[in-house]
């Protein structure tokens, strides 16, 4: 480990950190450097910094403090039986890192996660002291999200809840059967228990004390977790009957889906398939159904196949093919709950209909220039001057929206 | 008609004040020609305009708002679409909420190009440092070009970011400025020559190390990303390189074979076995987990782990060393040599083995090879630690009244320590539970003395501490009784 510079271990550091999807830098409290007493700021909306050619964005500086780890999960490039190259960071390392690359308006923040090494103690403890750095020594303002490793010791969450932002940690996996396959050093019912206790301090720090101070945020962008898609064999329903779990629950911000995706020096037990991205996508597309849609789960699963999200459709397309008795919807009449049920109809188009239509009847081409598509919302719609006419009841509607077929190659 | 000049800096206050001036004076959007200080005055500029009657109106938020954003777009004709759309509101104030009127979608459609070119601002400006590293507010500058004219509404948002740094932002039209805390603005520069900066290298490693070559996903980058903007970004002349081998990198890795652990997996092993949890399940489920341990090395060369036996509510746990060549063997405890002579002895002292809860204190036998022979080898203080998780699982699950203890190793795995044996023999010491221990040799200890009058010495001690064992039993037993009967 001595004599690796920073820019290896860095190179080494990121590429063990860059299979958690979470990049959200949003939804903390407002703090700004304006008095300048300190560096950053932290608004509403996050910033995306730039993006890698995998599409994603990178909005933090999202490192592992070491990827030396004592457990052997079977999808995780940093596992013990792995021959990865490892390193580990020092404190002052990540501090500099971070500070320094946040001054040149690379990032929005530190995501700051950790393989377990010794005790999960002594990491967590660890990884606090980074992030009590930041923010007490160098008076960062920044955003920080900092994983959390389950069995830590309480005050050390209480600790890293006041400093960070946001904390996470990862289910991994859908089912605790999974778990026990891929993770088995792994406690399902210990990472349950740690983001219940999350959303017991988030919920506690709310109150104000017996003097009638407010008591300190707890990590105020909320907490979010990870599940692997495509490592065991869990179907759409599964994965989906989960997070739904996980974030009544535990009030999570979010779930993240990631694709599972092939790793250096993998194990024999996964298969090294290319990462299912559409998959990914489609269940990204059922969580924001469920959660700003008023779809429940029941709906969404009735339009798949084996408990599995049709690839080649959009789940709330695939419910309306299914349930096509609810429509053509009257954009002119229809309240808002039905409308959002409409494909190609967005919240924001959704909203911008009903408060025009406040003042006057809308027509094919308002919606059209309120953001909504009617290419997918055209058969499923009424409005002044347009009807799908027997559009809805054709046995080829389906085959409209299916993606051009593709020529087979020659070769 | 009225020529209106609004000025390249300040310009949303500006076109609001003129906008509210021309309402006051009545005129109409025909009777306004608006410009900035770059456009050509046109033919009939300069021709008076008629006078009318002032306009009262009231002028909604979200339009004031909506104006204060598309007074920053490029488009020369924004100023006049603007008092346009704000005539129009007079008569129907309502129509800042039709998302369908062809007008207010256009400028809509401007605002969010404005809005847009300002988070790309906030997101794709790289700022280099220009002073030094040590100076108390360090000094940066940056070269950007936006597509609007967004550097003066987006300046603020840095001034709150970095408020104890010195920094510039030069772009093609303006120059903002902010040094001690102060804002200010001055006119744009050709693009400057910055020197050097170290932490590029570092953020470029980043970005390449960041990227998973197994998702590619060019367009979803460059419609976040779009190219106009790469020539300013460090990061994006790494791009070309990174897609390119990225199918290369995909197809190595999964045609990689898989490879053997490293050596440390071994230890490191062993360092998340001492900090798990104690063992949670059902009864019936220990022995088969007793079994599938691997929590040490010592599973690797033993034929099987050997659980302890016995009734679950025995009174009296027999805790030994470990499982010897037989045991190993039979999956049974004390079945060998040592176990024979335990049970002549504990029938002579009136102890009935098949009444207690026989275990040992590590569950796997550990022995070096020589030639056909296992020779018995005593383990060591981090396998005693590591088994003593089955220990306790065994005794949270029997709940015995005493323990007896046999040998170092099972003194150890009990109260901490095996020291000094022979000296403890026959006392009784209390766990942190409470649980008493009376301790004894081992067996095996009898097996290999050689001094046969020694031996039988030994023997008789052995006997005397079963005997006791037996008599404790006993009275706690009926002292418990009793209390059973107090209570009841």
């Amino acid at each position: 480990m001595t004599g690796k510079t920073l820019e290896s271990k860095l190179a080494i550091l990121s590429d063990a950190a860059k299979y958690d999807a979470s990049c959200a830098s949003s939804g903390s409290t407002k703090r700004d450097s304006r008095d300048g007493k300190g560096l950053g700021s932290n608004q509403g909306s996050g910033i995306c910094h730039a993006y890698a050619p995998d599409g994603r964005c990178i909005s933090l500086l999202k490192i592992l403090m070491t990827n030396f780890c004592i457990y052997d999960c079977a999808y995780c490039i940093n596992r013990v039986s792995s021959n990865v190259p490892r390193a580990r960071f020092s404190v002052d390392e990540v501090v500099r890192l971070t500070i320094d690359f946040y001054r040149r308006n690379y990032i929005e923040g530190l995501f700051l996660s950790s393989g377990v090494i010794r005790s999960p103690d002594a990491t967590m403890s660890d990884m606090v002291q980074i992030v009590r750095k930041l923010r007490e020594e160098e008076n960062f303002r920044g955003y920080i999200h900092l994983k959390t490793i389950p069995d830590a010791a309480p005050e050390l969450i209480e600790e890293a809840g006041r400093l960070a932002d946001r904390l996470s940690i990862n289910v991994e996996l859908p089912t605790d059967a999974s778990m026990k396959t891929f993770a088995s050093e792994k406690n399902p019912g210990q990472i349950r228990r740690a983001m219940a206790d999350v959303r017991l301090r988030k919920e506690a720090a709310r109150d104000k004390t017996h003097t009638g101070r407010k008591a300190p945020k707890f990590a105020p962008a909320g907490q979010s977790t990870q599940m692997i898609i495509g490592a065991d064999g869990s179907n759409d329903a599964a994965i989906l009957g989960e997070s739904t779990r996980l974030y009544s629950s535990y009030q999570l911000k979010r779930v993240y889906y990631s694709a599972f995706s092939p790793i250096p020096d993998s194990t024999s037990r996964l298969p090294l398939i290319s990462p299912p991205l559409v998959r990914e996508h489609r269940l990204y597309q059922a969580d924001w159904l469920l959660r700003f849609y008023g779809f429940d789960l029941k709906e969404i699963v009735s339009g798949a196949r084996d408990g599995n999200l049709d690839l080649d459709l959009d789940p709330k397309l695939a419910w309306a093919l299914k349930h096509r008795e609810v429509f053509p919807v009257d954009i002119n009449r229809a309240d808002r709950e039905l409308l959002l049920r409409v494909p190609g109809f967005g919240v924001k188009t959704v909203s911008r209909i009903l408060s025009t239509r406040r003042y006057r009847s809308i027509r094919y081409e308002d919606v059209v220039r309120m953001g909504g598509s009617m290419k997918k919302a055209g058969p499923f719609v009424t409005a002044q001057g347009w009807s799908p006419g027997g559009l809805i009841d054709t046995a080829q509607l389906r085959s409209r929206f299916l993606p051009p077929p593709q020529q087979l190659s020659l070769l | 008609m009225r020529h209106i000049i609004v000025p390249d800096f300040g310009t949303a206050a500006a076109w609001r004040k003129a906008a509210r001036a021309c309402l006051n004076e009545g005129l109409s959007p025909a009777d306004i020609s608006w410009g900035s200080e770059q456009t050509e005055r046109g033919l009939f500029d300069d021709q008076p305009a008629a006078a009318a009657a002032p306009v009262k109106m009231t002028v909604p938020r979200s339009f004031v708002e909506l104006a204060e954003t598309v007074c920053w777009h490029r488009d020369p004709d924004r100023f006049a679409r603007l008092y346009a759309f704000l005539w129009r509101l007079k008569d129907a104030p309502h129509l800042i909420a039709d998302r369908g009127d062809t007008e207010l979608a256009h400028l809509r459609g401007m605002e969010k190009s404005v809005r847009r070119c300002q988070h790309k601002m906030k997101a794709f400006v790289r700022f280099r440092e220009i002073g030094n590293r040590d100076d108390p507010r360090r000094s940066f500058a940056a070269w950007f070009e936006p597509t609007h004219h967004t550097l003066e509404p987006t300046a603020d948002f840095f001034a709150r970011r970095f408020g104890d740094m010195d920094w510039r932002i030069v772009t093609p039209e303006k120059t903002a400025i902010f040094m001690n805390g102060k804002l200010s603005f001055a006119p744009g520069q050709a693009k400057p020559e910055l020197p050097d900066d170290a932490s590029e290298a570092l953020w470029l490693t980043y970005f390449r190390s960041i990227f998973n070559p197994a998702r590619l996903k060019v367009q979803a980058m460059t419609s976040e990303m779009p190219k106009k903007y790469w020539k300013n970004l460090p990061e994006a002349a790494t791009i070309p390189d990174l897609i390119a081998n990225a199918p290369a990198r995909a197809r190595a890795m999964a045609d990689a074979a898989p490879t053997l652990p490293p050596v440390r997996a071994e230890k490191a092993r062993q360092q998340l076995a001492a900090h798990m949890s104690a063992w949670e399940g059902p009864k019936e489920a220990l022995p088969a987990a007793i079994h599938a341990c691997t929590r040490c090395p010592l599973h690797q060369n033993a034929t099987q782990a050997v659980p302890g036996v016995g009734p679950l509510d025995a009174a009296l746990m027999i805790v030994g060393e470990q499982p010897g060549d037989q045991e190993d063997l039979a999956g049974l405890p004390f079945v060998g040599p040592a176990g024979q002579l335990f049970d002549r002895v504990a029938e002579a002292a009136g102890l009935r083995r098949q009444e207690a809860f026989v275990t040992n204190a590590v569950k796997h036998f550990k022995f070096s090879p020589r030639g056909k022979r296992r020779l018995h080898q005593r383990p060591n203080s981090g396998e005693i630690e590591h088994c003593r998780w089955w220990l306790d699982a065994e005794r949270a699950l029997v709940k015995p009244k005493l323990i007896l203890a046999l040998g170092a190793t099972a003194a150890e795995a009990l109260t901490g320590t095996g020291a000094d044996i022979l000296r403890r023999r026959g006392t009784v010491e209390q766990l942190a539970d409470g649980t008493p221990v009376l301790l004894a040799v081992h067996p095996s200890f009898l097996l290999r003395l050689p001094d046969p009058a020694e031996r039988e010495r030994q023997m008789a001690l052995f006997e005397a501490d079963l005997r006791r064992a037996v008599e404790m039993v006993a009275a706690l037993a009926a002292r418990t009784g009793r209390q059973d009967m107090a209570a009841g």
